[in-house]
C-alpha cells in the first residue's frame, strides 16, 4: 500500500512486573482505514498489545507510532485520535448514561456537543436509557455504553477488545454494522475476538498471536486462499470398508460409515489431482452419487495455527 | 492545556459530592457541631481562657483544621481510588491528559469541597460561639492552601492504596492523632517543655497555629514559619505526584 501505516508497532516487548513476558518483539503495521482482527487463544497477549498502544501498559522495549506520532512522547496528539472499548466492563455504576458519555468526550479534549452524543446514543439504541444509572443496565447495554464512550470524541482509530463477549446475536449484528459504517467513514478498526466468524465476516486483515508472538499477519482472503484447504466429498453408492491400496498416494479419508470419501487437496496447485483420482475411482469400479467441494473456514485455519501445526 | 478534560473531571467529582451530600457535607458538620456542644459550650464554660481567648472560640480554628484535613484526604483519596478499584481508570490513562490536568481536576474538586466544608463549619460555629476573624485574607489563604495540600496528599494516598483498608488507615492512624496532638484543642505552650519540642515535629502544629493566628492574632509558632511549612508540605506532595505520573507508579501495568 502506498499510504504509510496508521499504526506502526516496532519491536515491541512487554514483561510484566511478575516476570512474565506477554509480548515478544512484536512488529505490526495497521493500514489506514482497514478492519484488523487480532486472533489468539486466551492469554496470547492481545489485550496487552492494545494496552501498550492505548497507554495503559508500559512497554518494556520497542516503539509504537500512531498516525505519525510517537505514542509516548506525543501522547496528546496520539490519544485524542484513539478510542478504546476494553475487554472488561468498567463503568461508573452511579452515573447516568448521558453524563458518562459526555464526560468521555470532555476527557478527550472535545467541546460539548449534545447533538452528536444524541446521535451516537440513538445509533446504539441507548437513547431511551440516557437518564438511567449505568448500574441498572444489562451487560449488553453496558457494553454499548462503553462503545458510545469510546466513540464520543470521534476517534480515527478504534480498538475493540472482544466487542462481542457476552453480547447476543442481534446486538452482534448491530455492532458489525456499526463497525462497517465507521470503517466506511474512514475509521481504522482493530478488534480482538474469539469468534472466528466475526473475523471472517468483517476483517480485511487478520493477525494471529500466540504466546506473545505475532505468528502471522495476512489479508483475510489471501490467508483463506493460502492456508484454506479444499475438500472434495464424494457420496459413494456403496460403502467402502477401507480405502483401497491403489489410492494410497491420495489424502483420502472415509467418513459416515464408509459412505463418504473425502479428498483434501491444495487448490493453489496447477494439478489438484482431482481428474486423476476420479479416473482411478472409475477404474476401481467405485461409483458415487454426488460430489461437492468445500473450503476450510478461518476457524479451521486458526485452530491448526495456534496448535502449532500450520 | 486540555481544559475540557479538567472541566470534565472536575464536574464528575463535584457531581459525586452532591450525589452523596449527606455523607460528604452533613456528617462532618454534624460531628463538628457535637464538638462545639461538648468542648465549646459544656466543658468550655468551665475552662476559662487560653492565650486570652475564650476556650469555645479558641478551638474553632483547630476544629476546622481537623475536618479540613480528614475530609481533604478522604475525598481526594477516594476520588482517585474508586476508578482504580472499579477499573474505569482505563479511560483516564488512555486520555490525552497530562498529570497537571488530572491533578487540577481531581485535587481541584476535592479542594473546592473542603473549602466549602470549612466555611460551612465556620458558619455552624457561629451558632454556638461568637468569634471574629482578624486577618480574613490570611484565613482564606490558609484554608485554601491546607485544603489543596492535603487533597494532594489524599490523591497520592489513593494512588498508593490497593485496598479500602489502606485507604482508611492513614487518615485514621496518622492524620487524626497528629491533628489531635497538633494543638487543635489546646495551646502548645500548655505542654511540658520536652513535649513542646516534640510537638514541633508534628506538621499539623504549624497549620493549626497559622490558622488560629489568622483568627485571633496569637500563634504557637511564628506565622511565617507556618506558611513556609505548609508550602513545603505542598511542594513535597507536588513532587511526589509528578514522580508518580512520570513513572506510572501503581497506575500503569
Ligand atoms: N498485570 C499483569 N501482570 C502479570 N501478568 C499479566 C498481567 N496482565 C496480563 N498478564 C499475563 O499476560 C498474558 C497476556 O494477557 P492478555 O490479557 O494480553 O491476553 P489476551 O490475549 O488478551 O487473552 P484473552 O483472550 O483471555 O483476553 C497472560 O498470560 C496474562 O496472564
Ligand atoms: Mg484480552
Amino acid at each position: 500500500m502506498s499510504q504509510p501505516p496508521i499504526i506502526s508497532v516496532r519491536n515491541l516487548s512487554k514483561t510484566y512486573a511478575s516476570g512474565f513476558t506477554a509480548l515478544k518483539n512484536v512488529k505490526l503495521d495497521i493500514q489506514r482505514g482497514e478492519i484488523f482482527a487480532l486472533l489468539g487463544p486466551n492469554g496470547a497477549g492481545k489485550t496487552t498489545l492494545i494496552g501498550v498502544i492505548c497507554g495503559l501498559v508500559k512497554a518494556s522495549a520497542g516503539q509504537v507510532i500512531a498516525d505519525g506520532h510517537d505514542i509516548q512522547r506525543e501522547y496528546r496528539l496520539v490519544r485524542e485520535k484513539i478510542g478504546l472499548v476494553p475487554q472488561e466492563l468498567h463503568t461508573d455504576a452511579f452515573e447516568s448514561v448521558w453524563a458518562t458519555v459526555n464526560f468521555s468526550r470532555g476527557l478527550f479534549g472535545k467541546p460539548r456537543d449534545p447533538s452528536l452524543i444524541e446521535k451516537l446514543l440513538r445509533e446504539l439504541s441507548l437513547w431511551d436509557k440516557k437518564d438511567a444509572r449505568i448500574m441498572t443496565l444489562s451487560g449488553g447495554m453496558k457494553r454499548r455504553v462503553m462503545i458510545a464512550k469510546a466513540l464520543s470524541h470521534e476517534p480515527k482509530i478504534l480498538f475493540l477488545d472482544e466487542p462481542s463477549a457476552g453480547v447476543d446475536v442481534e446486538l452482534r449484528r448491530d455492532m458489525w454494522q456499526l463497525v462497517r459504517r465507521l470503517r466506511d467513514s474512514g475509521v481504522t478498526i482493530i478488534l480482538t475476538t474469539h469468534y472466528i466468524e466475526e473475523a471472517e465476516e468483517m476483517a480485511d486483515r487478520v493477525g494471529i498471536i500466540r504466546q506473545g508472538e505475532l505468528i502471522l499477519v495476512e489479508e483475510k482472503a489471501a490467508l483463506m486462499r493460502k492456508l484454506g484447504k479444499k475438500q472434495l466429498r464424494l457420496q459413494l453408492k456403496t460403502p467402502l470398508a477401507a480405502i483401497p491400496d491403489t489410492l494410497a498416494g491420495y489424502a483420502l479419508e472415509l467418513a459416515g460409515e464408509g459412505q463418504t470419501l473425502i479428498y483434501t487437496y491444495d487448490d493453489q496447485q496447477d494439478d489438484t489431482g482431482i481428474a486423476e483420482l476420479l479416473r482411478r475411482l472409475a477404474a476401481q469400479g467405485i461409483d458415487f452419487r454426488e460430489l461437492q467441494s468445500s473450503q476450510s473456514s478461518l476457524e479451521d485455519i486458526f485452530v491448526s495455527l495456534v496448535q502449532g501445526r500450520p | 492545556m486540555n481544559f475540557h478534560a479538567i472541566r470534565a473531571i472536575y464536574r464528575f467529582e463535584m457531581a459525586r459530592t452532591f450525589r452523596t451530600l449527606m455523607q460528604s457535607i452533613a456528617s462532618p458538620v454534624l460531628s463538628t457541631s457535637l464538638y462545639f456542644v461538648v468542648f465549646g459550650a459544656a466543658i468550655g464554660s468551665r475552662m476559662g481562657e487560653v492565650d486570652g481567648i475564650h476556650y469555645g472560640a479558641f478551638i474553632i480554628p483547630g476544629l476546622v483544621m481537623l475536618s479540613l484535613l480528614t475530609e481533604s484526604i478522604s475525598n481526594a483519596s477516594f476520588g482517585i481510588y474508586m476508578p482504580k478499584w472499579s477499573g474505569t481508570i482505563y479511560e483516564l490513562l488512555s486520555a490525552p491528559v497530562s498529570s497537571a490536568e488530572v491533578i487540577l481536576g481531581y485535587v481541584g474538586a476535592a479542594t473546592t469541597k473542603s473549602v466549602m466544608l470549612g466555611l460551612l463549619i465556620l458558619a455552624t460555629a457561629r451558632l454556638f460561639v461568637p468569634y471574629h476573624i482578624a486577618h480574613p485574607f490570611w484565613m482564606l489563604a490558609f484554608l485554601l492552601l491546607t485544603a489543596f495540600s492535603f487533597s494532594l496528599f489524599g490523591f497520592i494516598l489513593g494512588i498508593w492504596a490497593d485496598s479500602f483498608e489502606k485507604l482508611q488507615i492513614v487518615p485514621l492512624m496518622i492524620v487524626t492523632p497528629l491533628t489531635f496532638l497538633g494543638g487543635s484543642f489546646y495551646s502548645i505552650s500548655m505542654l511540658p517543655p520536652l513535649w513542646q519540642k516534640i510537638a514541633l515535629f508534628n506538621p499539623v502544629v504549624y497549620l493549626v497555629s497559622g490558622f488560629r493566628w489568622s483568627f485571633y492574632g496569637v500563634a504557637d509558632v511564628a506565622v511565617g514559619i507556618s506558611v513556609a511549612m505548609t508550602a513545603l508540605f505542598m511542594l513535597i506532595c507536588l513532587v511526589a505526584v509528578w514522580w508518580i505520573f512520570k513513572t506510572g507508579y501503581r497506575l500503569k501495568r
